[in-house]
């Protein structure tokens, strides 16, 4: 039943994806604007991060996340490339297995006025630094809202999850995100399927009515097996005394 | 006529296949109940009949109950609502009735007390309820007055028709709060104006109007009057101002002056009531013991009703005997010479031999000994494990902060202990923090006690065997306690240590020896913690730093105008799963989501219009805060229970649209491959896990539910659920599947798939207490055996009900009436059969090779 929703959402991230790699080879200015409208009714937030050796978060922008409202809301990011200070300072955090965090600010998708849309606080993931560098900054950003549209959680995983300590080329592979974005709504929990049971137990009695070898009844068909069973039984309990019924424990 | 009888016999065949019950004989073999009433409000000693052995209690539980004055036993019990609805507001009892207001004086009702049954009920006017009275003299009393705020009514005792009823003068401004009548044909209702004066209204028992008005001088002291005064001997009113130590009398009748009388007064105030004899004395004291004392200094009986109002339990493994222990003991030492460890040896032999002579030479004298006298009194000194673990200590904090031992095997109270620091609003955890399996450590158990309010925690340290406090001091809690967690680290006495994080987000171990530290500072960067701030809809994640600081990792942040986090239920630790996947109709293997981090959190919607209203589940991985999967159930509301275990999440919610009961469980499956079958972590599992969901309805309405749990993990599973009937149905998890195939095909078919069906029957022989109601079920504890079979179940709420489950039947266990002599003659014959048809052979060989 869910995967109709993610597929789609996948599906669309994809293409947003490519839009966004071929946005930022042609982007190259490191500043991103705050929140900001868009002109297709989206509107956008940061999206920020912070890597430091002594894992005491600074939050710098990494991009900005134009969300867009509506009955299926969809979420694109532009980012810019690591600089080489970062790099650098990305492959020490992970030699000490320090934390790469983001955070993204919360807020509220259905609102019209940008005022409403913002509240207070922020909502924040880690992933490890390591696994940040040996995915090659290959990042999978999801996005959560609530039944009413409120942001309540991000949460960021690499692909491939796992530290194995590999040596990674900085300049080649640490340049670009390669980040599959997402937002995901609830799913409707499914209720008792009572419309499915009932036409399928109608169905059978009509299958029943239309086939009167079915209608036989019970002991015309298994005559044999009745009789040799209770023969069984006679013989069986005419050798050796019931025990009580108590005692035939399961 | 035979075609009917071979049927009749085919069903039995049928029947004997499927039922899973109790049989006659087994009821109270392995299980037991205890039933309680609660801390009681009122008591009235049967005093009508000189040989009676009755006391009556009417209890805060909203219960009614007779007592057995010799035993301590219950004649009968009536169990009514909870809440105000049932609450109990008076106890009047003449003969052979007790009359009782009920429900904020909504209903009045007769009993009959030698058997329990009902008489008579009304419904009355309208009114807070203030005070009732009999009417009459010792023997001739016919009526009851009931006295409301604003009104007094006269009811006949025999069917409780209302004889009158009138409005009281002034009860704008006068607080009648007691009524009194001598029986000489007048009603007295007394009133006070707080801080000002007492007045006192008589009216005539036969019409209802009023004889006399008085209001009575300056009395500023008294504000109530139910508390502070009552009528003595014909018509004396008696009042006591305890700021200046004085005793008021008033005669009712002649309306004098008020006399002062100076006194001391010493107020005993557990003392809860005196027979006027004064030879039967039942007290109540403040850990909610009843206790009946006879003449002064015996002790009839006591009753621990604080019971009746468990919080949390836990189970502990019994000690090894003696015996064992020393055998255990001798490994743990150091090894000091060759011959002194064959001494040594040599001798703990000989001690086990002596125990097993000493074993038999019991069982010979017992086997002489009709059944009926043997007995096996449980004492703490003989408490031992038994051979499958079956048996175990089960420790129980009640809310009046008393802890009870008791043993599961039979239910007697081995230990209590009353904690009596206790704050108003506490909450308690109990924590198991040594088992026994560390001879010759004792076992230790910690309870964490905390005050809602202030947030300020106490620990307190003890052994679960024997109830007495640890001579371990634990750490002083300045601070508030947030959370606290057992980590799987163990110090060098094989303590688990429990972290404890106070407001400021810093972490304090206990016990927090060097070694402890030392280890907590290597594995500092893989222990995480979660914490949830209901009241802002905030979880947060942290981590903990080596300097045993914290640090915030991830956050999710649910808007409360919009819904609330209800509960957060993670897994329990002591699960095992055995079977990492299912396997398929088509031979492939569905791999299980198995995340030990993975949190259940319940939103229920703020909003409770039956359009808007939905219940939410988000499951969130403790670690990392990940959102795993979040579903919502729309046109639904609360109160949610749920069930969180292996690889599902069940939970049960009520349907707005529908107006019924109905369970939603959740499954998680990796898929067909594993990503990482060694091991699970958090932090490298980047695939999401594919969720099923199905939901069926329910014909009742639950009050709690919990899982069994086996030693192993390999026994199905079961889901027990506590009915307000009183029941607890084993409902099998199969039948909570989202596979369950709504078409039957072949492949789901070979998967032993149940065909979907909207409705969950509550099939009667479900029920694991037959006919053993256990009423008001708060909680259901269940702890594995040793035997994989077998899952010991706790009941508790008003009553206590211990039994074992059989999930997947008794596959480990030969049956009880299983028949060795019948194996063993077989076995006997075949073995002779042999011999004796080897030598035929031979000799048959031997004539065959003469010939």
């Amino acid at each position: 039943m869910a995967r109709p929703l993610p597929f789609k959402i996948a599906v669309v991230s994809s293409v947003l994806f490519i839009v966004c790699t071929n946005f930022v080879c042609c982007n190259n200015g490191r500043k991103v604007g705050d929140v900001m409208d868009t002109e297709f009714s989206g509107f956008s937030v940061p999206l920020e991060h912070s890597f430091e050796v002594d894992d005491v978060a600074k939050f710098r922008v990494r991009g900005a996340l134009v969300l867009k409202a509506g009955r299926e809301p969809s979420v694109s990011l532009t980012q810019s490339q690591l600089s080489e200070e970062d790099r650098t300072k990305l492959k020490d955090v992970a030699a000490v297995d320090g934390l790469y965090r983001v955070r993204v600010p919360r807020v509220f998708l259905q609102a019209d006025r940008q005022t409403e849309r913002q509240m207070e606080g922020y909502l924040t993931a880690f992933v490890r630094a390591c696994a940040m560098v040996e995915s090659h900054l290959s990042d999978v950003i999801s996005l959560h809202t609530d039944v009413s549209g409120y942001l309540i959680g991000v949460s960021i995983v690499t692909l491939p999850g796992a530290c194995r300590g590999t040596e990674v080329e900085d300049e080649v592979d640490l340049e670009v995100f390669n980040t599959t974005l997402s937002i995901m709504a609830p799913v409707n929990a499914p209720g008792p399927e009572t419309a499915l049971f009932l036409e399928r137990m109608e169905m059978e009695s009509e299958k029943k009515g239309k086939n009167p070898q079915e209608q036989k009844s019970f002991f015309a068909k298994y005559w044999y097996l009745i009789l040799g069973g209770a023969i069984f039984l006679m013989v069986t309990n005419s050798a050796q005394p019931p025990a009580g019924g108590g005692r035939e424990q399961s | 006529a035979m075609a009917r009888l071979i049927w009749l016999c085919l069903k039995c065949i049928m029947l004997y296949s499927t039922v899973q019950a109790v049989f006659e004989d087994q009821v109270g073999k392995f299980d037991w109940r205890q039933q309680y009433v609660g801390k009681v409000r009122f008591s009235h000693f049967d005093s009508h009949v000189q040989s009676s052995k009755k006391v009556l209690v009417a209890t805060e539980n909203n219960v009614f109950a007779s007592l057995n004055t010799r035993t301590g036993e219950l004649f009968w019990r009536h169990v009514d609502k909870t809440g105000p609805e049932g609450n109990i507001d008076a106890l009047l009892q003449h003969g052979q009735d007790a009359v009782l207001v009920v429900g904020n004086g909504r209903l009045l009702r007769s009993w009959e007390i030698n058997i329990g049954g009902l008489n008579w009920e009304i419904v009355l006017d309208s009114g807070s309820f203030q005070s009732a009275c009999l009417v009459g003299q010792q023997d001739t009393v016919k009526h009851v007055a009931v006295l409301k705020k604003t009104i007094i009514s006269l009811h006949y005792l025999s069917n409780g028709h209302q004889k009158w009823i009138e409005n009281l003068p002034e009860s704008e401004t006068v607080d009648y709060q007691a009524v009194y009548s001598g029986g000489n044909g007048e009603v007295y209702a007394l009133g006070v104006v707080p801080h000002s004066h007492i007045a006192i209204v008589a009216y005539s028992l036969e019409d209802g109007e009023i004889i006399k008005q008085v209001i009575q001088m300056y009395t500023p002291w008294l504000s109530n009057i139910q508390a502070s005064c009552s009528v003595i001997d014909q018509g004396v009113l008696t009042c006591v101002d305890s700021a200046t130590v004085s005793l008021y009398m008033l005669d009712l009748h002649l309306q004098s002056q008020m006399t002062q009388i100076p006194l001391q007064l010493y107020v005993q105030a557990f003392l809860k009531k005196d027979d006027s004899v004064g030879y039967r004395v039942i007290v109540q004291t403040e850990d909610h013991t009843l206790t009946f004392i006879q003449q002064p200094g015996r002790v009839m009986w006591t009753r621990e009703e604080a019971l009746s109002d468990v919080v949390t339990m836990e189970m502990v493994d019994l000690p090894l005997t003696g015996t064992q222990a020393e055998l255990e003991g001798e490994f743990g030492k150091k090894a000091d010479g060759l011959m002194s460890m064959v001494l040594k040896r040599l001798s703990s032999q000989l001690i086990l031999l002596q125990a097993w002579i000493a074993h038999l030479w019991k069982l010979f004298y017992d086997a002489r000994k009709p059944r009926s006298q043997v007995k096996n009194d449980v004492t703490i000194e003989n408490l031992s494990r038994d051979e499958f673990n079956l048996q175990k200590m089960m420790v129980m904090v009640t809310a009046s902060g008393k802890l009870f031992g008791i043993d599961s095997k039979t239910g007697s109270i081995l230990w209590r202990h009353y904690l009596n620091n206790i704050p108003s609003n506490p909450a308690f955890k109990l924590m198991v923090q040594r088992t026994t399996a560390h001879f010759p450590h004792p076992p230790q158990c910690t309870l964490l006690i905390k005050d809602k309010d202030t947030g300020l925690a106490t620990l307190h340290v003890f052994n679960p065997i024997f109830g007495k406090k640890s001579h371990i001091s634990p750490p002083p809690l300045p601070q508030p306690i947030l959370q606290s967690l057992i980590l799987p680290l163990m110090d060098q006495d094989y303590a688990k240590v429990l972290l404890l994080v106070d407001d400021q987000y810093k972490v304090s171990a206990f016990p927090s020896t060097k070694n402890v530290l030392q280890q907590l500072q290597e594995m500092a960067s893989s222990i995480f913690f979660y914490l949830i701030d209901s009241s802002q809809g905030r979880l947060s994640g942290y981590r903990l730093r080596t300097d045993l600081s914290t640090e915030l990792i991830w956050e999710v942040v649910v808007p409360t105008e919009v819904q609330r986090i209800v509960s957060v239920k993670g897994k329990r630790p002591n699960e095992h799963v055995h079977s990492q996947g299912r396997v398929m109709g088509d031979r492939s293997v569905l791999y299980k989501y198995l995340n030990p981090n993975l949190l259940a959190v319940v939103l229920e919607s703020t909003d409770l219009h039956q359009e808007r209203s939905f219940v939410g589940i988000l499951l969130i991985d403790g670690v990392t805060g990940r959102i795993i999967h979040e579903a919502v159930q729309r046109k639904a509301r609360g109160p949610v229970h749920v069930v969180h275990s292996e690889n599902w999440v069940v939970y049960e919610y009520w349907s707005t649209k529908s107006r019924r009961n109905e369970f939603s469980v959740i499954e998680l499956y990796e898929g067909m491959e594993l990503y990482n079958s060694t091991v699970f972590s958090s932090l490298d599992r980047p695939h999401a896990p594919q969720v099923l969901q199905q939901s069926y309805i329910f014909p009742s309405s639950i009050s709690t539910m919990e899982a069994t749990l086996t030693e192993k993990g390999i026994t199905s599973r079961h889901l027990l659920i506590g009915l307000p009937s009183g029941g607890i149905l084993s409902l099998p998890k199969m039948f909570l599947d989202p596979r369950r195939p709504e078409i039957v095909t072949e492949q789901s078919r070979e998967e032993n798939l149940i065909p979907y069906a909207p409705e969950l029957l509550i099939r009667t022989e479900w029920f694991i207490n037959y006919n053993q109601t256990v009423s008001r079920v708060r909680g259901i504890y269940t702890a594995p055996s040793g035997l994989e079979s077998t899952c010991l179940v706790v009941a508790y709420g008003l009553d206590i009900y211990q039994t074992r489950v059989y999930p997947s039947k008794q596959f480990d266990v030969l049956k009880d009436d299983y028949d060795y002599m019948l194996i063993s003659s077989v076995l006997l014959a075949l073995f002779f059969a042999t011999m004796i048809s080897k030598r035929l052979a031979e000799v048959k060989l031997l004539n065959r090779a003469w010939r």
